[in-house]
């Protein structure tokens, strides 16, 4: 899509005008970044003073080896820190594992749905996919107050369980987006493979699943950042140490802030283990995620 | 919420042919049985974590249940105790406050960058830079500008000393913490919605402004008269699925002020979380949560009727 839009040559003024706009837009969205960033590499005691620099103060790794519980309590707390235990390695495991998990499953059965809406033909299908759409409009808290007490009769608090179950098995935003996909796509390979006497199970994964790989992967991304950046289900069910993720580890870590000034440099470098495996992902696939914005439905 | 409308370019262009009618009992039989099978694990999601939640949370609105023990039905006790209820009014008083500002501001600069996208800014970068907070947690945002608006070291009140103004309490005073907790998710947001405006400002066909201009409309004739008009549908998307998102608000008001000062943030899924998990009253809490939904479900319905949202102006 790279044509020329312009119905007129705009004045020169105008151009300049629009340009420091985007300027203006890029520096806001990106130096809170850099400040984050600089912010972690700081040691606590030297923030107050030099505040209009944007290279850290008094360079130093301190904050992540907090952050990370690689400091003795007395260095922690000379340095700014509460002294509590905290050990982000935890919090990242328990991240990757709970995002993973839950995406490869969420977007696998959705995927099988997703198929058997576009392409199988079984009474009540529309009927069903209707409320599968439906299901969208409920709002999240609606349904965690009940799926909480849910885990919590079947014995599943602060497990990992219990932190994915919900998720697992469908979305319906993920059903809608594949089976828009598998519409779209043409049948031909797969009634040559009918012909041949091939079931469903085998076009499936042979023919549908690989063909859709782009789709697939940007649902898996899409999916991901969101279980990634999940904060209420989790401090719901899972506020225990050892299945705890990194966005309720933040609110732990910033809720035993020391008396008096809270530990900056600790909870931006905090932030920044959270934010980055996220970031990383965005910036190797990112191009993809956002050619892929825009609606479905709407022309 | 994180709610993402996307699309795919087709993978194949042309559409698909109906299934010949070779064999096509056979076939059907094993279409039932096989789409069983698929649809099944979706099937046990849907019902176990979503309708029978929802029938049991319109259930234990009407009862008293304190998790320990059997809930406990009462009618509509919750509802009117709801409906005299101060702390629910100043709740929904502090959403709108929230949704207002934050879907206000939101759309305004989400336009002016869809439209700076669109005709000034066109490469992937800038668009992808935009983006970038969006796919960050909502908790680490929330952090950074609770770090970056810190009263004493903020760097914001140090620039604003540093003119010579009074230092702000954002998020510590109660005419400021709506509105800054506001700014924050506009911050969050605006380049993702921006993003979608310029994916339905790209949809306006190119002789539309072609017509304008041999007609020598000008720049902001043009943007009244076509962009606006045939914008409709998807500003109307938008702000739906904005307002709704917006009214949902939870995760930085629980990181920065956790509902205060005083009730000066506490909107109403916080209100509905400290019913639940702090005193422990889950009824009330469904109850809560019966009439967030049901006011989401009457926002979204007048919104499309009002904006007109199914309908385009290209047919």
């Amino acid at each position: 899509m790279t044509t020329q839009t312009l119905t007129r040559k705009p004045t020169n003024w105008r151009r300049i005008g629009a340009w420091s706009l985007v300027v203006l837009a890029l520096i806001a969205t990106i130096l809170p970044f850099l400040w984050m960033l600089r912010t972690a590499l700081s040691t606590n005691g030297s923030l107050a003073s030099n505040s209009a620099n944007l290279l850290p103060a008094d360079f130093s790794l301190g904050a992540f080896k907090r952050v990370f519980g690689m400091q003795s309590t007395e260095e922690a707390i000379a340095d700014g820190g509460s002294g509590a235990a905290i050990d982000f390695w935890l919090y990242l495991r328990n991240s990757i594992l709970f995002a993973t998990v839950t995406t490869a499953a969420q977007v696998f059965f959705s995927a099988l749905a997703a198929y058997a809406f576009a392409r199988l033909r079984w009474p009540g299908r529309d009927k069903v996919f209707a409320l599968f759409l439906a299901t969208m409009m409920i709002p999240g808290i609606f349904t965690a107050l009940p799926n909480f007490l849910l885990i919590k009769n079947l014995g599943l608090l602060n497990t990992f369980a219990g932190m994915m179950l919900p998720f697992l098995f469908m979305s319906a935003f993920a059903i809608f987006f594949l089976r828009q996909f598998f519409l779209s796509m043409s049948r031909e390979v797969e009634e040559a493979a009918m012909l041949d006497g091939a079931r469903h199970l085998r076009i499936f994964f042979q023919i549908v699943l690989p063909n859709a790989a782009a789709p697939l992967a940007t649902l898996a991304l899409l999916t991901f950042v969101g279980q990634w950046n999940e904060y209420f289900w989790p401090l719901l069910v899972a506020t225990d140490e050892n299945v705890r993720v990194l966005t309720v580890g933040l609110s732990v870590f910033k809720s035993q802030s020391p008396q008096g000034a809270p530990d900056w440099s600790g909870l931006m470098a905090a932030t920044i283990v959270a934010a980055l495996p996220v970031l990383i992902l965005f910036i190797a696939f990112g191009k993809r995620v956002i050619n892929s914005i825009g609606f479905s439905g709407i022309k | 919420m994180m709610t993402t409308l996307t699309k795919h370019p087709p993978a194949a262009a042309h559409k698909a042919p109906q299934r010949p009618g070779r064999g096509r009992r056979m076939a059907k039989l094993r279409d039932v049985r096989i789409a069983l099978l698929f649809i099944l694990p979706a099937m046990i999601g849907l019902v176990a974590f979503c309708l029978v939640p929802t029938i049991r949370g319109v259930y234990l609105s009407f009862t008293e249940y304190s998790i320990l023990g059997e809930p406990e039905w009462i009618g509509v006790d919750n509802y009117t105790a709801i409906f005299q209820d101060e702390l629910f009014w100043n709740a929904m008083a502090v959403t709108l406050q929230y949704v207002g500002i934050n879907i206000g501001l939101q759309t305004v600069i989400a336009l002016g960058l869809a439209l700076l996208m669109h005709r000034v800014a066109k490469s992937t970068f800038v668009r992808g830079a935009l983006l970038l907070p969006f796919f960050v947690a909502n908790v680490v945002v929330a952090l950074l500008w609770f770090w970056m608006l810190d009263y004493q070291l903020g760097i914001v009140n140090e620039i604003i000393s540093w003119l010579g103004l009074p230092r702000i309490a954002f998020f510590g005073s109660e005419q400021w913490a709506i509105p800054t907790i506001a700014f924050v998710n506009v911050w969050k947001h605006m380049g993702y919605t921006a993003l979608l405006i310029f994916a339905g400002l790209q949809a306006i066909p190119h002789h539309v402004y072609e017509v304008a201009s041999l007609d020598g409309a000008s720049h902001t004739r043009t943007f009244w008269s076509i962009t606006m008009p045939l914008l409709r549908p998807v500003l109307a998307l938008v702000m739906v699925v904005s307002v709704i998102g917006s009214f949902q608000v939870f995760d930085t008001v629980s990181i920065t002020t956790g509902g205060g000062p005083i009730n000066a943030t506490r909107v109403i899924q916080m209100y509905i979380y400290q019913k639940a998990f702090g005193e422990s009253d889950f009824g009330y809490a469904s109850a809560l949560s019966v009439i967030l939904f049901v006011i989401l479900a009457l926002v979204a319905f007048i919104q499309m009727k009002f904006l007109k949202g199914n309908e385009s102006d290209l047919d």
